[in-house]
């Protein structure tokens, strides 16, 4: 088989690994690919990457700490983990994905919050920071539905962490950048602007 | 002579003060930036001429020391402070409170980056289902060792129970209570001091009576109805019934203590060579 015959063949069988789902959670380690795709697997990754760009997809690799490494090691690519997700730089209104956007708010101000606080915050503060803006008997019923999903983990004394999905999709700098530069409230008309899909249970 | 004794005085107090900051700082109960390292070097070095005993020379390293950590200990907030994550807490929360909602989804959005995952089924996939489903055995194959017999629902009596050893003859509380009777009458018949040697008061007829009595002994100490006392250099046991129960043992932490109740031993008090 030719070379770009071999590629073909590599770049198939990783979209099938990244696109459906082979264990609890998505997404693919670096030593699965590894096993399956051969070493050269980061190659065939960045070729599937450039497949993927004109679809506004890409394929995202989040390491294992949490600072994302310059030049990662073969050692750090294995540990790592990749996923398939939409291009940061997508038209951002596509991207509500049926979820409500009192919800989306809703997990948008507990992750920016639960990072302020260094990574851990008591659900105790989260949910006196939701009762601000959300009904409360919304806001327990979201927080859990946030850790059902994996954005984020509680432990057994109540503190509330980021999980999986947090650092699998969301720039935690460029939402805090975001967040500190954005100006001033902007007069809203709630029921105009929800989305009207209801999140999929 | 006597300004010189007083300023040592002096730079000693103040040594100790800089190191009890040093040691509050680094114990996390002050800034680190609470203290101005020019300044106490300053200090350090003002009173170090006047250092003459080992004393003295010993109090000035101190200092330093906690000066060198208190000085790490800035380096590290500013490095945390310098990452690109670290925010001040209160101007996030603010700024998060002044936020509508449209705005704060629109600016999670673009920091987002959803994942992509597909739960579709395909051909391929309900083929090879297919194909496992007809090469699978009937349940009744694989699961024939497995022989539940069909039995009907009914209660069982009191006897039956007994018959089948789940209950005992008497209720489990009776028993204990009425053995434990027997152990204080015992203890008046044939004890001394309130007390009865273990084998005189397990032994019986039989081997087999012995253990059964030697079981329920256990509970009568175990749940503070008697204590045992152990004279170990003449390897003597006895037991001595309470008057009260004594529930407060139940919350204590529990010694074990073993006795062989062998067949070997039954003989030996059966012949009197066993106290």
């Amino acid at each position: 088989m030719s070379k770009k015959g071999v590629y073909g063949s590599k770049i198939k069988k990783a979209t099938r690994m990244l696109f459906y789902k082979h264990h609890m959670k998505p997404g693919v380690k670096g030593s699965e690919l590894h096993k399956v795709l051969g070493s050269d697997y980061p190659k065939v990754l960045d070729l599937l990457n450039d497949y993927l760009k004109p679809l506004d997809l890409q394929v995202k690799t989040v390491f294992e700490e949490e600072k994302t490494p310059e030049k990662p090691s073969l050692d750090e690519l294995e540990n790592a983990r990749f996923y398939v997700t939409l291009r940061s730089d997508s038209p951002a209104k596509d991207k509500l994905i049926g979820w409500r956007i009192d919800d989306l708010a809703g997990l948008a101000i507990t992750i920016s919050y639960v990072i302020s606080k260094k990574g851990q915050a008591p659900r105790k503060d989260v949910e006196k920071m939701l009762g601000e803006k959300m009904p409360n008997w919304k806001i327990g019923l979201n927080i859990d539905r946030y850790i059902r999903y994996g954005y984020l983990e509680q432990d057994d004394n109540g503190q509330i962490y980021l999980d999986w999905r947090t650092r699998a999709e969301v720039d935690q700098r460029a939402l805090i950048n975001m967040l500190l530069s954005s100006s001033t409230q902007k007069t809203e008309n709630p029921e105009q602007k929800e989305e009207p899909k209801e999140e999929d249970e | 002579m006597e300004t010189a004794k007083r300023s040592k005085a002096l730079g000693k107090e103040k040594l100790e003060r800089i190191i009890e900051m040093c040691i509050a700082i680094e114990t996390r109960t002050a800034d680190p930036f609470t203290l101005n390292i020019d300044e106490i070097i300053q200090v350090v070095k003002q009173y170090f001429p006047q250092w003459k005993d080992p004393e003295e020379l010993k109090l000035d390293a101190e200092t330093l020391h906690h000066l060198a950590t208190v000085i790490k200990l800035q380096s590290e907030w500013v490095k945390h402070r310098s990452t690109a994550l670290y925010t001040d807490p209160f101007l996030l929360e603010e700024k998060i409170l002044q936020m509508g909602k449209q705005e704060m989804v629109d600016v999670f959005l673009y920091a987002w980056s959803p994942l992509v995952e597909f739960e579709q089924i395909s051909l391929n996939t309900l083929t090879q289902g297919l194909l496992y489903w007809k090469a699978l055995a009937p349940i009744s194959d694989r699961w024939k060792d497995f022989d539940a017999a069909e039995v009907s629902n009914a209660v069982a009596s009191r006897d039956e129970l007994i018959k089948q050893r789940i209950l005992g003859d008497k209720e489990f509380a009776d028993e204990i209570n009425s053995y434990w009777q027997e152990l204080k009458d015992c203890v008046v018949k044939n004890g001394q001091d309130g007390k009865i040697s273990y084998w005189d008061f397990i032994g019986a007829d039989t081997y087999e009576q012995t253990v059964q009595r030697a079981f329920l002994t256990t509970f009568l100490v175990t749940y503070g109805y008697a204590t045992l006392e152990i004279d170990p250099l003449e390897e003597l046991v006895f037991i001595k019934p309470f008057e009260q129960p004594r529930t407060e043992i139940l919350k204590k932490q529990l010694n074990s203590v073993p006795i062989a109740v062998s067949f070997e031993n039954w003989l030996k008090w059966k012949r009197g060579e066993l106290d």
